[in-house]
C-alpha cells in the first residue's frame, strides 16, 4: 500500500482522532496572512492557504528557546548548576506543510546533525515531528522551486504528501512515520494504485508548468570564490538594503542563533534565539572590531553564504528552496533570483 | 504623479552631467508587484532605470545617513521632512544636498489591497486616478484614494517642505483631515485595555527591526536593543521585551517622527506600530505646537528649553 484515499467527509473525523495522539500543527488565518499555528480542539487546517507568511521552521527550531536554568539561591542544593529545561518531545504532527519548507529540513539537517555536532533540541523536536505535506496546485509567481532542488510535488523529508483530488485526497505514504500517522486517523481506504499515480503525475506536472519563475546556478560551483566576492555589483545590490532581518527571519533554510543568559533576581535561563547575518551585532568581537561592518559585508554575507559557500561545502546545491518568502518580504525588494542570475552570469562570464 | 518621471530622469542627467551631485538616489523598477526598490544613479546611463509610482513609499531619506558626498535626491512631503530633521540632526549637510521635490499624492497601500482578493496579485497596472488589479481569475479596477496607505490618506504636507529642483507642479494640500481618531480612541481606553490592545498588536513581531531600520530617524551607531553592555532589553520573544523595543523605539522619536509610515510599510507581519509614534506626534502638536521637519532653522521642542514650555505633568 503506497497511496490511501482520504474521503474529506472523513478530514474532521480522522483529525480528531490524531489530536489524541500528536500535537497538530496547520496553516491558519490570522488577520490579513496564514502561519503555522498548534491547532486548538476541533480546528482546522486552512488548506486553501497559497503558503504561509513565516515558515514552519519555528515548529522544530523555535525563535527562542530556553535550553537551561539555573539558581544562584544558596539554599538551594542545586544552586550554580545549570539543569536541562524539561521539553515536550511527545508526537506532533505539521499538517499541510508545502514541500519546499519540507525540504528546507534537509538542508537545516546539514548544520544541525554533523559527525562532530549533534544538535540535541533540534533532533528531538525533528524526530518527534511527522510531516504530512500538501502538493502545491497554484504556485505563487514568486516561488522559484522547480530550479531550487525542489518542486510542487518533491517528496523529501515528508512522511506523508497529501494531494488534493476534489472529494478526497490521495495521501502518498513515503516513510513508517507518515503510515503511522494514516492508521492513527483511521485513514486506510486503498485505492487503484495504477489510476491514481496516473493522476498523480498529471497533476504534478501541471503544477511544475505553473512556476514561472526560475533560477540558473549551474556556474555557481565552478568559479573561484574571490571571484564572486569581489564581484562589481555587490554595492548596487546592497544599496537598498535596510539590514533588518526579515528575510532571514522568514527563510525556511536560515539557521542562525545566538545564546543569550537571562536572569531575574537569584535565577534564569540559557536560552537560544534565531539571529541574523543582516545584523552588525552578529559579527560584533568583544574587541570591538566588526569584520562585517558595512551593509554591503553583510548583504554579500548572506548571498554568498545561500548561493556559493554552502554550495561548495556540501555539494548539494543551493541553500534555498525557492519559497519566495524573502522575495515578497523584503520591505525594500531585494530579490535573491536577481541577485543569483547576477552572480551566475558573472560566473559564465569568468568562464 | 505618473507623468513626474520625465521630469525626474531629465533633472537627474542634469545634475549627474554637470557633476553638481555623485549621485541621485530613487527608485526602480520592482520584481514583485506594488513594489519598487530604492536605487542610486552614478552616471546619466543609470538613470534610465528610475521609476515613479505609487509604489515608491519607502522614505529615502533613509540613505543619506552620514554620507559624505554630494547627492541629488528624490523627495516626497515626508522625505522632505525627514531630510529637514537630518539636517537639525547633523547627519547629512543642506549643501551636499539637490533635493528634488516629488509633490505627492499618496502611495497605495499593498497589504490592504492584497487583503481584498483571495488570490495572488499577478499585475497591478497604474493610472493616474485607478489601479487595475490582475490576478488569476479577477480582474478590478479601483480608486487610487480608497487604497492608500494610511499615513497618506490623513497626510497634511503631500508637497515637500525644502526643494532645489520641482519635478510637477505643487499639488493641493488636504485640508480638514482628523490626523488621530485611531489615538484618541486609544486614549480613551482604561489602562488594562490598552496594555491589551498593545499586547494583541504586537503580537506577530518577529523582531526582525524592519521598522526600526526603515526608519530614517533610527540611525544610532548602536541601538539599545543591541546594546550588550550593559543589555537594557532581552532579545528573546518575551512580550515584555518585545513591547519594550517598541515602546522605547517610538519615545526616541517624539518631536521628530513625520508619520512617513516605513515603519509600518516594511513589516513583514503587518503592524500598525505608527499609532506608538503618532500619539507623541499628537502630544507634541498640543503641547508644543510642533510638527517635525518643516524648517531646518528651527530646533526641535525635545532639544530646547522655553520658560512656557508646559509643564502640567510634573505638578
Amino acid at each position: 500500500m503506497k497511496i490511501v484515499q482520504i474521503n474529506k467527509e472523513n478530514w474532521t473525523d480522522g483529525l480528531k482522532k490524531l489530536s489524541e495522539i500528536y500535537r497538530l500543527f496547520g496553516p491558519v488565518k490570522e488577520d490579513d496572512f496564514h502561519n503555522f499555528l498548534e491547532l486548538e480542539q476541533g480546528q482546522l487546517p486552512d488548506l486553501n492557504c497559497l503558503n504561509t507568511r513565516l515558515s514552519p521552521k519555528s515548529i522544530i527550531y523555535p525563535q527562542s528557546e530556553v535550553m537551561f536554568e539555573y539558581t544562584l539561591d544558596e539554599n538551594q542544593k542545586d544552586h550554580h548548576i545549570l539543569k536541562e529545561v524539561k521539553k515536550d518531545y511527545s508526537p506532533q504532527a505539521v499538517i499541510g506543510i508545502r514541500p519546499c519548507d519540507a525540504r528546507a529540513f534537509a538542508l537545516v539537517r546539514l548544520n544541525f546533525d554533523t559527525p562532530e555536532h549533534q544538535d540535541p533540541y533540534w533532533l528531538k523536536a525533528y524526530e518527534a515531528t511527522t510531516l504530512v505535506g500538501l502538493a502545491c496546485e497554484s504556485p505563487c509567481s514568486s516561488c522559484f522551486c522547480t530550479t531550487a532542488g525542489c518542486g510542487p510535488y518533491h517528496e523529501e523529508e515528508l512522511d506523508l504528501l497529501l494531494i488534493d483530488s476534489g472529494d478526497q485526497y490521495w495521501a502518498k505514504i513515503i516513510t513508517d512515520k507518515g503510515k503511522a500517522f494514516l492508521k492513527a486517523a483511521g485513514w486506510t481506504q486503498t485505492v487503484d494504485e495504477k489510476t491514481a499515480l496516473k493522476e498523480i503525475k498529471a497533476k504534478k506536472q501541471a503544477a511544475e508548468d505553473k512556476i514561472c519563475s526560475t533560477v540558473n546556478t549551474d556556474k555557481l560551483r565552478e568559479i573561484e570564490t574571490n571571484e564572486l566576492y569581489n564581484a562589481p555589483f555587490w554595492e548596487e545590490v546592497s544599496f537598498s538594503c535596510i539590514n533588518c532581518g526579515t528575510c532571514t527571519y522568514v527563510c525556511p533554510t536560515c539557521w542562525c542563533f545566538d545564546i543569550q543568559d537571562e536572569n531575574l533576581g537569584s535565577s534564569g535561563c540559557r536560552m537560544r534565539n534565531w539571529d541574523s547575518c543582516m545584523y552588525p551585532l552578529f559579527t560584533a568581537h568583544g574587541s570591538g572590531h566588526n569584520p562585517r561592518d558595512t551593509k554591503l559585508h553583510r548583504v554579500r554575507q548572506r548571498f554568498m553564504h545561500k548561493l556559493k559557500y554552502y554550495v561548495d561545502k556540501y555539494d548539494t546545491g543551493i541553500q534555498c528552496v525557492g519559497c519566495g518568502r524573502c522575495v515578497r518580504l523584503c520591505p525594500v525588494n531585494i530579490d535573491i533570483r536577481r541577485v543569483c542570475e547576477l552572480m551566475n552570469s558573472h560566473a559564465a562570464a569568468k568562464d | 504623479m505618473l507623468s513626474y518621471i520625465d521630469k525626474i530622469k531629465e533633472i537627474s542627467i542634469r545634475l549627474l552631467k554637470e557633476c553638481r551631485v555623485e549621485m541621485v538616489i530613487g527608485f526602480r523598477k520592482g520584481t514583485v508587484p506594488m513594489m519598487n526598490e530604492p536605487h542610486f544613479a552614478k552616471s546619466p546611463e543609470d538613470v534610465e532605470n528610475f521609476v515613479w509610482d505609487s509604489n515608491c513609499g519607502i522614505n529615502l531619506c533613509n540613505y543619506l545617513t552620514n554620507r559624505g558626498e554630494k547627492i541629488g535626491i528624490l523627495a516626497k512631503g515626508c522625505d522632505s521632512r525627514n531630510i529637514v530633521t537630518h539636517i537639525i540632526e547633523n547627519k547629512i549637510k543642506r549643501d551636499q544636498l539637490v533635493i528634488i521635490g516629488v509633490p505627492c499624492k499618496g502611495m497605495i497601500d499593498k497589504r490592504k489591497i492584497s487583503a481584498m482578493f483571495e488570490g495572488e496579485i499577478g499585475e497591478v497596472i497604474e493610472n493616474e486616478n485607478n489601479i487595475t488589479v490582475k490576478g488569476d481569475g479577477f480582474e478590478k479596477t479601483l480608486n487610487k484614494k480608497d487604497v492608500l496607505q494610511q499615513n497618506c490618506a490623513i497626510c497634511i504636507h503631500r508637497n515637500p517642505v525644502i526643494h532645489d529642483e520641482l519635478v510637477g507642479d505643487l499639488v493641493e494640500e488636504q485640508i480638514d483631515v482628523d490626523r488621530y481618531e485611531d489615538v484618541r480612541e486609544i486614549e480613551a481606553l482604561a489602562p488594562q485595555e490598552k496594555a491589551t490592545h498593545f499586547e494583541k498588536l504586537l503580537e506577530p513581531c518577529i523582531r526582525c527591526y524592519a521598522c526600526r531600520n526603515a526608519c530614517p530617524l533610527c540611525y544610532c551607531p548602536t541601538c539599545f536593543t543591541d546594546e550588550s553592555r550593559p543589555q537594557w532589553v532581552g532579545k528573546g520573544q518575551d512580550p515584555t521585551d518585545v513591547s519594550t523595543f517598541h515602546f522605547l523605539r517610538a519615545y526616541h522619536c517624539a518631536g521628530r517622527c513625520t508619520d512617513c509610515g516605513a515603519c509600518e510599510r516594511s513589516c513583514p507581519v503587518g503592524i500598525n506600530m505608527r499609532v506608538f509614534t503618532k500619539k507623541l506626534e499628537k502630544d507634541c502638536l498640543e503641547l508644543f505646537e510642533w510638527e517635525a521637519g518643516l524648517d531646518p532653522d528651527v530646533r526641535p521642542p525635545l532639544d530646547t528649553y522655553r520658560p512656557g514650555d508646559p509643564d502640567e505633568f510634573i505638578k
